[in-house]
């Protein structure tokens, strides 16, 4: 298989994957969910790097690359504080610290 | 040490997609913050160790800077203008894709199918980058929040995707005409803009997913140019989480996903129908107070009214009376209900307010006959029973939350205006709704105030 016919394999799974999972997300946390996804997907961080970090890179692509990195990590910052900020006030009231929620760090 | 950076890929991506398995439940969502954030770490670790990246002076300077803008936005940043600061960040990370498309482009021009893949990168990129602004500045009103149409618009706009698609496709064939790439970005650029001109408020939940969805694909697009599968992955879930979330708004409106596709949104016709003057009963604060007491189960449902007027922490502070005094209190949400999906329940969350009182439309439309009091705070369009009854109406076929099945309707709005999509409410002529006309804020305080004073204590 060429790299090519790999990426498009892994683009169709990781699609159906994200239908599946987000299909089971309730409409109570749709807002975080898209302030998560959209941290999520400043991943394009990745590919800033490479090109602003590069050895013999242009002033044109380096300073392309360095608004790009500006640019997702701000994403990244701002999204996930921002993205824990809502989850915090989701709250039940009058019940006690359930067992299940042991698992969040608080 | 080069075969770790793989793994360390493969780790981020596993963090992400268990970031959004664990969104599923309140109970576990800030743990799936926790690992994106790792997967993240783990990310750029991996990514500032590899062997090409060696200047890393600018790269500390970018990451200051962003980190300097994005912490107070996210600490700052009230929850009302949470569509906002989704919109601007849609921005920034379409913004950053289209560029990092382009520095590609002039740095290696690639063939074939990675040209093709850059070229929807930027397409995207660009296109999501403008909208997202303008969608932004609409939603901070800096721009004007009414939808903006004239004639030919759609011919226009598809004239201009059509013509970038075509620079697009030339650009795949003969990657070396480089004069053709800045013509191709501005057309693109300009393309957003005019995308969101004709999109008023209550349509921007549908809009901020679909470039939500934009944005993520446009991420997508850039891990087939760089052969980054954990960018692919990535862009992909957020891509098929905006789709979803479109989606599910267009249902909830009754609109084609066709007609979300080709931008032909907000176009919904004012209705012709003169309004004749009806008579509607109204109520002051006292009655009202007197009504919500004597109450056994009240539903409120809130609309981008509340938002507007704030009217969220005194809503929980009637809602912490009335509970007190017996009474069973719910919120019934509808999914476009403000101004991005899920918005009233954050403004909620944000009051106070215990999220198992909030209920989606499906799960609790079936409780209003046995409702005493359905409490409509700042909505319009999502209970006009119109949309169930009229054929004929802009709103025809969408699903709404049955106030009208409850015994007793109120209504806090300020004026008998019609709601957005410029149509009058059968609802608020019904013999038994009381119209509370004013700002929901201080009338829902003129509430409360009644009922911890004028009403005796306890029943």
């Amino acid at each position: 298989m060429s790299s090519y016919e790999v990426a498009i394999w892994v683009f169709m799974l990781a699609a159906f994957l994200g239908f599946e999972l987000i299909r089971r997300v309730s409409p109570l946390l749709h807002t975080p969910l898209m302030s998560l996804t959209n941290a999520i997907s400043a991943i394009a961080v990745v590919g800033a790097i490479l090109i602003t970090g590069e050895k013999e890179a242009s002033t044109l692509t380096r300073t392309l690359g360095f608004i790009a990195v500006v640019a997702s990590t701000t994403n990244v910052v701002s999204g996930y504080l921002i993205t824990d900020r809502m989850l915090k006030m989701f709250k039940k009231r009058n019940t006690e610290p359930r067992l299940s929620g042991s698992g969040m760090h608080q | 040490m080069e075969s770790i950076f793989p793994a360390l890929y493969i780790l981020a991506a596993a963090g992400f997609i268990l970031a959004i398995k664990w969104m599923n439940s309140p109970l576990t969502a800030r743990r799936g913050v926790f690992v994106g954030e790792i997967g993240m770490l783990l990310a750029v670790v991996g990514t500032l160790l590899r062997h090409e990246v060696v200047n890393y002076e600018w790269i500390l300077i970018a990451f200051f800077i962003g980190t300097a803008i994005g912490v107070p936005i996210a600490y700052l940043m009230p929850m009302t203008a949470v569509p906002q600061r989704t919109a601007f960040s849609h921005a920034c990370g379409a913004l950053a894709a289209a560029l990092i498309g382009t520095a590609e482009y002039f740095r290696h021009t690639p063939h074939g199918f990675a040209m093709g893949a850059l070229v929807v990168e930027t397409l995207l990129g660009f296109l999501t980058f403008t909208a997202s602004l303008m969608a932004c500045g609409k939603l901070q009103e800096i721009l004007p929040t009414r939808p903006i149409t004239y004639k030919g618009q759609n011919f226009v706009n598809l004239g201009i995707f059509g013509l970038a698609a075509v620079i697009g496709a030339a650009l795949v064939a003969s990657p070396e005409s480089t004069w053709l790439f800045p013509i191709f970005a501005i057309l693109s650029l300009v393309f957003g803009v005019l995308l969101i001109v004709p999109i008023g408020g209550a349509d921007m939940p549908t809009v901020i997913a679909l470039l939500n969805s934009y944005a993520g694909l446009s991420a997508s697009a850039m891990g087939f140019v760089l052969d980054n599968k954990l960018l692919i992955v990535a862009g992909a879930l957020d891509g098929s989480s905006g789709f979803i979330l479109a989606v599910i708004m267009c249902r909830a409106m009754n609109r084609s996903f066709s007609n979300v596709l080709f931008g032909a949104f907000g176009t919904i016709q004012t209705s012709t129908k003169k309004t004749v003057e009806r008579p509607v009963r109204s109520a002051s604060p006292e009655e009202a107070a007197e009504i919500l007491d004597a109450a056994r189960t009240v539903l409120v449902i809130p609309g981008y009214g509340m938002a507007v007027a704030q009217a969220q922490h005194k809503l929980r502070e009637m809602f912490d009376v009335l509970s007190r005094r017996g009474v069973d209190v719910r919120f019934a949400i509808h999914p476009v209900a403000g101004r991005m999906p899920g918005h009233m329940n954050v403004l909620l969350a944000e009051a106070d307010v215990p999220y198992d009182k909030l209920f989606e439309m499906d799960e609790i439309n079936s409780e209003f006959p046995r409702a005493d009091v359905a409490l409509v705070i700042g909505a319009n369009d999502v209970v006009n029973p119109a949309a169930k009854t009229d054929k004929n109406s802009p709103i025809a076929g969408m699903p709404i939350l049955n106030a009208h099945e409850a015994r007793t309707v109120m209504v806090i709005k300020r004026s008998m205006n019609p709601g957005f999509a410029g149509i009058d409410n059968d609802l608020y002529y019904m013999e038994k709704t009381l119209m509370l006309f004013g700002d929901a804020k201080s009338f829902v305080s003129n509430i409360v105030k009644e009922l911890n004073t004028a009403l005796a204590p306890a029943r």
